[in-house]
């Protein structure tokens, strides 16, 4: 299941030379580039980990790249994003986000029905979070 | 540098096969560099050696881009260079032009220019230096990295100095990067010479070596001439002769820096003109040229004459 999320979901995946376009365009624009990883891509969890601190100052994205290609180094089947913050006074929040790495296999989430009071049936979204064929793998 | 807008005349597009003419002049004219070899013309006073090997890297440049439209070489030429030469003799000033010129010959994306020394490099403890030289290099990506003295990067008495860390990551860089960055080092001539001996990984990565000499009383003169026209002062012709002695007491003294020593010594003389015209104001009325000129006893007054030694701002201005 390719799980799809941010700015620019209904896009097939981005090439580097398309990531890098859009992050010139964050750093044009004077956002905070920042990247960020996990292996729970449910659509409630805004707590992915930071890989590193925020981007300041950067005039080139190549510098981003750089580090995008550093976290999927280190963490080839997780969900990387990268976001861009907007310090401007009124809106301090995030602008951009988007994927740039997903794992090659993506189990997608499973449904769990929970049957409560009368009829009612509460349902859980789960993230297989952090794949298990890969943890059984013993990878991490 | 994939689109260098560097198209051979006739062939619209797709590469040249050799029989299209290309025109360096039109290419030169279009790239502006003209105006940023004026400007480094016209700001700096002398430096007759340093210019003309800026001009020649700038010729190279652009040769090796009409080279590249003919697919004679498909390289990013190595870039980076080293300035050489005393405290003040203009290497920052001339950095940025570098930078300028790369620019508008699209060797570099943007054309900033990130001014750095050991500190901003280095950190202070285990894993403190590798994200502190990245957050750096990430910074000056798309300009040039300007490395103000060098040679503080490595302390061969301290074998586990965090330098060293910081000297393998720029390497790495300067090898790998070479289309998001040009790296100058600067500093005094034979500390980077030792610098460089004990480095030959950063020797075979430089291409081009620039020595700046020191400059002559009559160029100090002018030097702050042209710095005192920036600011709307100048010298009466006392005040010129006066200013002139100074400079030849003043280039003798321990911690002599070029240019930097006269922006100096300007910034006081024109503190001790305009104690001059308050204490005098009771008694005198003023005219517009008054408020524009440095005489001579605004630069006798300095210790430099008095007693031959540094005035006390001096010693903690350098
Ligand atoms: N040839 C020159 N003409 C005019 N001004 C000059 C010249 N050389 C130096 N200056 C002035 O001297 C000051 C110091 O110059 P600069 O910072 O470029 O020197 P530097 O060699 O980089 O010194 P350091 O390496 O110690 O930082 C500047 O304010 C500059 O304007």
């Amino acid at each position: 299941m390719r799980i799809t999320q941010g700015t620019f979901s209904f896009l097939p995946e981005l090439t580097d030379e398309q990531i890098k376009k859009q992050v010139k365009y964050c750093l044009d624009q004077n956002y905070a580039v920042n990247i960020e990883y996990t292996d729970d891509p449910h659509p409630r969890n805004t707590y992915w980990e930071m890989w590193g601190l925020p981007m300041f100052d950067l005039k080139d994205p190549a510098g981003v790249l750089m580090e995008i290609n550093e976290c999927r180094k280190a963490y080839p089947d997780h969900y990387i994003r990268v976001g861009a913050f907007d310090n401007e006074r009124g809106t301090e929040s995030l602008r951009i986000s988007f994927i740039v790495n997903r794992p090659a296999h993506e189990p997608g989430f499973r449904l769990q029905r929970t049957e409560t009071d009368g009829r009612c049936i509460r349902y859980t979204a789960h993230a297989y979070a952090r794949l298990t064929e890969a943890r059984n793998a013993g990878s991490d | 540098m994939t689109e260098s807008g560097l198209k051979p005349v006739g062939s619209p597009g797709g590469k040249a096969s050799g029989e299209e003419v290309i025109d360096l002049h039109g290419e030169y004219e279009a790239s502006n560099v003209q105006e940023v070899l004026d400007r480094l013309d016209h700001e700096l006073v002398g430096l007759q050696p340093v210019k003309t090997r800026i001009k020649e890297i700038a010729a190279l440049l652009l040769v090796d881009r009409a080279r590249r439209s003919f697919e004679l070489t498909s390289e990013t030429p190595t870039l980076h260079m080293s300035f050489t030469g005393n405290p003040g003799t203009g290497k920052t000033t001339v950095a940025m032009r570098i930078a300028e010129i790369l620019h508008c010959l699209d060797y570099v994306r943007e054309g900033h220019l990130v001014s750095v020394t050991r500190d901003d490099l280095v950190g202070q403890y285990i894993g403190h230096t590798a994200p502190k030289t990245k957050d750096v290099i990430k910074k000056a990506m798309g300009g040039v990295l300007f490395i103000d003295e060098a040679y503080y990067l490595y302390r061969p008495e301290n074998e586990r100095d965090y330098g060293q860390e910081a000297i393998e990551i720029l390497l790495q860089v300067m090898e790998n990067n070479r289309d998001d960055l040009v790296v100058i080092l600067a500093g005094y001539k034979e500390r980077m010479d030792t610098f460089f001996q004990s480095n030959p990984g950063f020797r075979s990565r430089i291409a081009h070596h620039i020595d700046f000499p020191d400059y002559s009383a009559d160029e100090l003169l002018q030097i702050g001439q042209l710095l005192l026209g920036q600011q709307s002062y100048r010298l009466s012709e006392a005040g010129e002769r006066a200013f002139g002695e100074y400079i030849d007491l003043r280039m003798k003294l321990p911690q002599f820096a070029n240019g930097r020593s006269i922006r100096n010594a300007l910034d006081r003389a024109r503190l001790r003109q305009a104690n001059r015209l308050f204490n005098s104001s009771r008694t005198q009325k003023f005219v517009k040229q008054d408020l524009m000129t440095l005489e001579a006893e605004d630069f006798y007054a300095s210790r430099v004459f008095a007693e031959g030694e540094l005035d006390q701002a001096q010693v903690f201005s350098i």
